[in-house]
């Protein structure tokens, strides 16, 4: 009886391990753990990449969102166990992520669809996954079409466009505009003349109503009539559009800024991710997210798969045409000890 | 000398203080595990980052942004308590003398706005003192103002807001002190001739005290670390010191650069309750012996 109870409770505990081992390993094998920021973005990027993506590899990807993935990135890594493997950030984070020993080095040659792409869209870290653009917004209440303001340099003439105005509360983009309006060329931005973009700013802040914090309040200033004008991101400016406010944008020395994919380090599934990272900036996959949300494919043979329409290859600001027109952000800069010092002096010149 | 009567009830107060430290004992554990720690916690983070430093203080102590915040983050806090106490004050009299029902009417209004969370009155400020806002367009239909008021974006629309929010903890410490105030005491003073005024002047507002007292610091303390209201209405220009803290955490990735924020102020709040108690005998203006 002792004996019978005693080999049932061993067989039991062996048979259950052994379930255990057996469910787990093949799951853990093929499986990763996918963060992006959330809400309708996340959502577009499911049915374009993350689903498409995983039935072609066959794996599983498990989704978590965070709106500031940084904290969370560094706390796991250092807890030495990370439990994400692939992280979608703004690119400037995989910077310095990389720079601080928190991501894995990318191998390219197992990485064909990224190492296709332009090389200012990669780092040895990062693989751009998405582009949006800081542009020029105003209301054509204000501002009849032929007479809106289409440059920076019209943004800071208050003489020929009088109107209220309104800039993000952030030297990113911020400083690159203010240059731009000093007569520096998109192409010429960087390094950035710190003391020059400071000093065309002091020109236009007794002019800035608003210095915005957030996208939505970005919107709600243009869409509300509390400015005319304002620095925006690009998806922010089309969904007003899109309800019938009557707002524009130009993408002329718009800053085009991106989000990049990169892996922690000690990643539990690192094969894997480095698999699904490949997938994720496939041309095709790329196209689709476009048709769903406002953002470009960071790959530019998105715009080769035939997938995007004309009409709608206009509107996006990756888009050849667009983004020639456009001052591309250098993440390299702006986490460059330069740049971390134009960071840190924006709150004093916010005070005065 | 004593008599047995004596040693019995020192006994009794003995044992009744020991029960009350048991009866308090969970509060203070809670006490000691979710504010002693953490902040002990933060204090410690912010003198040790890979060894011992004072980097972090030294930053403070050097850069004029964080002085101009703090001074920024002082007036207002001073402003908003003080305007608090102006309109709270009435409010709680108002509710204390009033007929039982209408008291009970008074004192619900004031509380309703707790039910909707500060996020979302933050906004609904917006909605009210915007250029398109409610109050600006009232103004310009009656032909008041020809241009809209500039009535948020700047510290005036965080000071109405953080007014707003915090009334109810002006009012209510001073409605419960003045609801104690024995009425007879005004009797007293009629009788002896003295007007409503004076009665109010000499009696009431004397023993009111306390309540001043800590409605205001209450209001003051809290106002101090506010975030939502000058994040959301000061149009990127009131820089509070919570701003601070928050960018710091950003900027420097470690907590201790902002916990060390966190321990300049609560030290400065501290020098100021201290510096205050010595012209302002706090016991007695609480009711104590």
């Amino acid at each position: 009886m002792m004996i019978t109870s005693c080999c049932r409770r061993a067989l039991l505990g062996v048979s259950l391990g052994v379930l255990a081992t057996l469910s787990a390993l093949p799951a853990n094998a093929d499986q990763i753990t996918f963060v992006s920021q959330g809400g309708a973005y996340q959502k577009a990027q499911t049915v374009a990449i993350l689903d498409p993506s995983a039935k072609k590899l066959g794996i599983t990807i498990n989704q978590d969102s965070i709106p500031d993935a940084w904290p969370a990135i560094k706390s796991q890594v250092a807890s030495g166990k990370p439990t994400w493997d692939v992280v979608d950030v703004p690119t400037g984070y995989c910077l310095r992520g990389g720079e601080q020993g928190l991501l894995e080095k990318l191998d390219f040659s197992k990485l064909p669809n990224a190492a296709a792409m332009p090389e200012a869209y990669r780092s040895p870290y990062s693989v751009a996954y998405e582009f949006y653009s800081s542009v020029l917004a105003y209301s054509q209440k204000k501002f009849a079409a032929g007479a809106a303001p289409n440059s920076w340099a019209d943004f800071w003439d208050v003489k020929k466009f009088p109107g209220r105005r309104a800039l993000r509360n952030h030297p990113i983009a911020t400083l690159e505009a203010a240059l731009m309006a000093d007569g520096v060329a998109p192409d010429k931005l960087y390094p950035l003349d710190v003391d020059r973009a400071f000093k065309k700013l002091e020109e236009i802040k007794p002019n800035i109503t608003v210095w915005w914090t957030s996208g939505a309040q970005s919107a709600q200033l243009l869409n509300d009539g509390e400015v005319d004008m304002v620095m925006a991101w690009n998806g922010r400016v089309s969904a007003l559009t899109k309800e019938g406010a009557k707002v524009a944008f130009t993408y002329n020395q718009g800053i085009l800024q991106s989000t990049s994919l990169c892996i922690l380090k000690d990643a539990p599934n690192l094969a894997t991710a480095v698999r699904f990272l490949n997938e994720a900036v496939d041309p095709v996959h790329q196209a689709n997210l476009p048709l769903l949300i406002d953002y470009g494919p960071a790959n530019p043979k998105a715009f080769d798969t035939g997938v995007i329409k004309p009409e709608r290859v206009a509107q996006l600001p990756s888009a050849p045409e667009n983004a020639a027109k456009q001052a591309l952000m250098s993440y390299a800069w702006w986490s460059s000890p330069a740049g971390e010092a134009a960071e840190k002096r924006w709150i004093g010149f916010m005070q005065k | 000398m004593s008599s047995p009567v004596q040693d019995l009830s020192v006994l009794h107060q003995r044992r009744e203080q020991r029960l009350m430290l048991a009866l308090a004992l969970p509060a203070l554990l809670v006490i000691l595990l979710l504010v002693v720690l953490p902040v002990g916690w933060l204090a410690w983070q912010s003198v040790y980052h890979n060894g011992f430093t004072l980097e972090n203080y030294r930053r403070i102590w050097s850069e004029d942004i964080y002085w101009r915040s703090f001074a920024l983050t002082f007036e207002i806090s001073l402003l908003v308590t003080l305007l608090a106490l102006l309109l709270g004050y009435p409010i709680a009299y108002a509710a204390s003398v009033a007929p039982k029902r209408w008291g009970i009417i008074i004192l619900a209004l004031v509380v309703l706005p707790f039910w909707t969370s500060v996020l979302v009155r933050a906004y609904a400020w917006l909605a009210l003192l915007q250029r398109t806002g409610v109050i600006n367009q009232l103004l310009l239909q009656l032909g008041v103002i020809d241009e809209p008021l500039a009535l948020v974006h700047n510290t005036f629309g965080t000071v109405v807001a953080t007014l707003h929010i915090l009334l109810p903890f002006m009012v209510l410490p001073l409605y419960a002190t003045m609801q104690q105030i024995p009425r007879d005491l005004m009797q007293a003073g009629a009788s002896l001739g003295a007007g409503p005024m004076l009665t109010f002047w000499r009696i009431f507002l004397p023993l009111s005290l306390p309540g001043v007292l800590a409605g205001c610091t209450l209001v003051f303390v809290l106002t101090l670390g506010f975030y939502i209201t000058p994040e959301l209405l000061g149009g990127g220009r009131t820089i509070m010191i919570s701003m601070l803290v928050s960018r710091n955490v950003e900027l420097y990735d470690q907590w201790g650069a902002a916990s060390a924020v966190g321990v300049v102020l609560l030290v400065a709040v501290g020098a100021i309750f201290f510096a205050v108690s010595r012209f302002i005998p706090l016991d007695r203006v609480l009711g104590q012996k």
